[in-house]
């Protein structure tokens, strides 16, 4: 709870300090994301390689394994159909296409521009966006909740890179394994998914 | 996409070459700490800089919030059954 509230601090440091235009533009917050993140997997990637349980855990879930990003796929549909039989303004087409991206913010937003112009499209970013803020925010609480595997569930593709750290972090990093695979089915499952429910 | 496959395959070989070394490894978890920080703070700066999210924040930040929530208690939902269904321990 302590490191979710340090977490959110300096989440909203960095707002403040780029609306405020508090960094030189040079210093481009997507560039040093880039950077912070390749940092970040391989650190996360030797908390991987020196866990001796790591291999276990992968040979005890084989196939089955599929069946995490499958049900992040099949709870992601239910609940923006959910959602659209209380908003008027939004299709459940246009949900489900909000949906799946899967938090895969920059691809998604972009492919629905495209198919479904700017409003939908500023949507998808800022949903998708909310939705790598809502993992990083509430993987520890959700991976004591509803077990290991809910953080992962919820980072859907991001589960992959920018969510994983913390996603370890919360659950161990035997299930980094489990954490890429989910988020790599479904990061290539985006630029499919989009422009076929659109 | 490459790139990010590289690190974590990178850190993972390094990892497995010291996976004896206690200290190292203690260190490498201290850091990791450290970069999710930073990296949520650069998040939030590039929210921040970027003029059409914060300026339509308002106006559509509620509709975006509000689809995500669901569509996170979904995942988290359906993960959580089938979880109980095909994982439980035996």
């Amino acid at each position: 709870m302590k490191n979710t509230l340090v977490i959110l601090l300096f989440f909203a440091a960095g707002l403040l300090a780029g609306i405020f235009s508090l960094f030189p533009e040079s210093l481009s917050g997507e560039q040093m994301t880039l950077y912070v993140l390749y940092l970040l997997l391989f650190l996360v990637g030797i908390g991987v390689g020196a866990n001796k349980d790591t291999l276990k855990l992968l040979r005890s879930v084989n196939l089955r394994i599929f069946l995490i990003p499958l049900s992040v796929i099949i709870g992601t549909f239910l609940g923006t159909m959910v959602y659209s039989w209380f908003d008027e303004t939004l299709t459940l087409r246009e949900c489900w296409a909000v949906g799946s991206g899967f938090g895969y913010y920059s691809l998604s937003s972009v492919l629905i521009k495209e198919i479904a112009g700017e409003s939908l499209g500023v949507i998808a970013l800022l949903s998708n966006i909310i939705r790598e803020i809502i993992t990083l925010l509430l993987a520890p609480v959700l991976s004591r909740l509803f077990g290991h595997f809910a953080p992962i569930s919820a980072g859907g593709a991001t589960s992959m890179d920018t969510t994983l750290p913390i996603i370890t972090r919360s659950t161990g990093t035997e299930y980094a394994a489990v954490s890429v695979f989910s988020g790599l089915v479904l990061t290539l499952l985006v630029p499919f998914l989009v422009p076929l429910i659109l | 996409m490459v790139l990010v496959i590289a690190f974590l395959i990178g850190g993972i070989l390094t990892g497995y070459l010291i996976r004896n070394h206690r200290r190292l490894i203690v260190v490498a978890s201290r850091l990791t700490d450290g970069a999710i920080f930073l990296l949520l703070f650069f998040l939030g700066l590039s929210v921040g800089m970027n003029q059409q999210v914060v300026s339509s924040f308002s106006s559509i930040g509620l509709q975006s919030f509000l689809i995500t929530l669901l569509a996170v208690l979904g995942s988290v939902l359906v993960t959580f059954l089938f979880h109980h269904l095909f994982f439980r321990k035996r």
